[in-house]
């Protein structure tokens, strides 16, 4: 497993750069975490996705639907896309540091 | 700036160039070219550990030291010995092959890729190859003359590859004149590599899951009903209707489980909300439950001790609930595990009754020794009782295509109903070429754990021959929507069309049918469950009060 230094500190990622410890994650590790995803700044919009994400992930043990976090934040899917090139996925869920979703997804 | 598991990487003219030519050298001493975009990553040794299998360690496909065990060739070796004597298929597959190549051009990896590995008759020599040295004595004598080869790290590693380019679809076996079912073969090959520790993480993480969540997903019980209940939030938004939740309801009568992909993943959940209104609108005593809450049983892509691990939930929560049979939702390998292993892995399920739809009253024969019904079977024959008031006209804007799921088609046999019930809710219904639909179905590419986005190439390649026959009916009909009963199919066809036929978008069949249904007590239906505005819904309005006055009800819209 890699080792990658993210927020100024030793953080393991698996192969497409999600963290594998969600426990190491701080707002620090979000910042350098968005720069793998070609967000160069986090704006406050960023971040409302990024907190709900994380916020349901720490109540719930997984990521919401996307239907749910386009209605909780109040952004239109294609306004997160804009966000976050990769999508809800694969970009906002890797900068909230939750695991990559797997099955039948 | 697209990545190499996108399917944006990849320009739209450039995957149908498929190389034909083999390489020179022969195929025994070809290795294996790990080109990203065509493998799948290792499993994490967390997940073993979890399932407590054998040889957890980090490892990196494209390192030239897989970090095998130990003494790993004996393992294999014995590892194989003991298959042969308790599968008497996989004896006779080893034995009964004569290369005949009637299977050759049948495999999507293959038409989608050139590479002659996977021709089914080749990725099981991959195996047999080790058989004939191995275990036959003129193997044992004449080596390489009579199809032997000595098992090498290399074998490993080809292995590997092919059997996870293989979607154990079972296409390739419709052909063989032996019968030979080579998805067996490559469920061998899993089964010994993961004796080595070695697993592709897209299966053994869902496994991990499920063995301690019940779902794929790791979906906890709060994080389950939460989901649920957003649910019916967007289906009162839709329809004005508030349908009931009933979640681990002891002494229900059906027992509903449906793949986990569908609690979460787009199109998926739509299918999952249909689920929750037709029951609410056949008055049918149903539960679902927060502990077999999934159809899914990546077991199957794993191991058979896998599988039957993750299935016993099923009927030991049947038991716990006290119902009287079990429903299964649009899940395709489910349907394997289910009418072909499920009796015998974990039964006699002797404490329920034989299946009778409480709407109908009709007695579901067939599944008097699984007590498993598929939600089509049930659909269809509602239909058919005429105890569903339909408005297709409502779909009057979509032109849909049927795709068969590989297990549900192929492996059972249910070919009629789901187009029985497309028939009843859609007036545009257009099938694909026959050659590529039924037990000729061609595999979305993404089945068996292979649906990941590392392996995109693959994925596109292997989804050739079903994007291509969708291109086919779209150019020629219109077709703007495929239906698939299969929550892999509709979470990997979305990528496979939009690539292959671009404009075509992905449902299940249920939601079709809820967005044709005239529910009693509905809004005025202005949106779909997408809650997207349905096209010339001012029209239908007199339309459905039609329906609602023939039962004996007066027109909601009146």
């Amino acid at each position: 497993m890699e080792t990658k230094q993210l927020g100024g500190k030793p953080i393991e990622i698996d192969e497409d750069g999600f963290i594998q410890d969600p426990g190491s994650w701080d707002e620090a590790v979000a910042r350098d975490l968005a720069l793998t995803e070609s967000v160069a700044e986090m704006t406050d919009d960023h971040w409302k996705v990024v907190n709900y994400l994380r916020q349901y992930y720490l109540q719930y043990n997984m990521a919401p639907m996307i239907r749910k976090l386009c209605k909780e934040t109040g952004f239109k899917l294609k306004e997160i896309y804009d966000l976050f090139p990769s999508g809800p996925a694969k970009g906002a869920c890797k900068v909230a540091g939750l695991p990559k979703p797997t099955g039948c997804v | 700036m697209a990545t190499f598991d996108e399917p944006g990487y990849y320009d739209p003219d450039e995957l149908v160039q498929i190389q034909r030519h083999p390489p020179v050298t022969p195929w025994m001493e070809t290795p294996v070219d790990f080109r990203p975009g065509t493998f799948i990553y290792p499993g994490k040794p967390k997940n073993l550990h979890v399932l407590g299998l054998p040889h957890p360690h980090e490892w990196a496909v494209t390192d030239a030291d897989w970090k095998l065990p130990q003494g790993w060739q004996q393992i294999i070796l014995d590892g194989m010995a003991e298959r042969l004597s308790r599968y008497r298929s996989f004896q006779l597959f080893m034995d009964i092959c004569v290369r005949c190549g009637a299977c050759a051009d049948k495999c999507h990896f293959f038409i989608g890729s050139g590479d002659p590995k996977n021709m089914p008759v080749l990725r099981a020599e991959l195996l047999r190859s080790i058989y004939r040295k191995d275990f036959t004595a003129l193997g044992k004598v004449f080596g390489k003359l009579a199809g032997g080869r000595p098992l090498t790290e290399d074998v490993i590693k080809e292995w590997f590859y092919y059997f996870y380019q293989c979607t154990e679809c079972r296409r390739c076996s419709v052909f063989c004149p032996y019968g030979i079912d080579t998805a067996e073969i490559t469920m061998m090959g899993r089964e010994l590599l993961g004796l080595l520790g070695l697993y592709v993480n897209w299966v053994i993480e869902p496994v991990a899951n499920c063995y301690r969540f019940g779902n794929h997903l790791g979906i906890q019980p709060h994080g389950m009903v939460d989901t649920l209940e957003f649910m019916a939030g967007d289906i009162e938004e839709a329809t004005g209707i508030t349908v009931d939740l009933p979640i681990n309801k002891k002494g229900a009568e059906i027992l509903f489980f449906t793949p986990s992909g569908d609690f979460v993943a787009d199109p998926g959940i739509y299918t999952c909300m249909a689920y929750m209104l037709l029951f609410h609108e056949l008055g049918i005593d149903y539960t679902w439950s927060t502990y077999a809450s999934d159809g899914g049983n990546f077991g199957l892509f794993t191991s058979h001790e896998t599988m039957k691990r993750l299935n016993a939930k099923i009927y030991a929560e049947a038991k716990r609930l006290g119902v009287k049979w079990i429903l299964g939702g649009e899940c395709g390998h489910m349907w394997r595990v289910v009418h072909q292993y499920m009796n015998t892995m974990n039964g006699p399920a002797d404490f329920l009754e034989v299946p009778t739809s409480p709407v109908t009253g009709t007695v579901f024969e067939h599944a008097r020794s699984a007590k498993t019904v598929h939600i089509m079977e049930f659909l269809a024959d509602v239909i058919k009782h005429g105890k569903l008031p339909l408005d297709p006209a409502r779909n009057d804007h979509i032109r849909v295509t049927f795709h068969d799921s590989c297990n549900p088609a192929r492996g059972m046999g249910i070919l009629e109903e789901p187009r029985y019930v497309l028939r009843n809710v859609c007036n545009h219904f257009y099938e694909m070429p026959e050659n590529t639909i039924r037990e000729q179905t061609f595999c979305c590419g993404g089945g068996a754990g292979l649906g990941t986005d590392e392996n995109m190439e693959m994925r596109l390649r292997g989804g050739l021959p079903r994007g291509n026959a969708v291109r086919y009916v779209q150019e020629r009909y219109g077709v703007n929507q495929l239906a698939a009963m299969c929550a892999i199919d509709r979470a990997t066809l979305v990528t496979v069309c939009d690539y292959w036929a671009p404009g075509v978008n992905v449902t299940g069949i249920s939601e079709l049918v809820a967005n044709a249904t005239v529910f009693r007590g509905e809004k005025r239906r202005t949106h779909n469950l997408r809650l997207e505005p349905i096209p010339g819904m001012a029209d239908e309005l007199a339309d459905a009060d039609a329906v609602l006055e023939t039962r004996g009800e007066v027109g909601a819209h009146a």
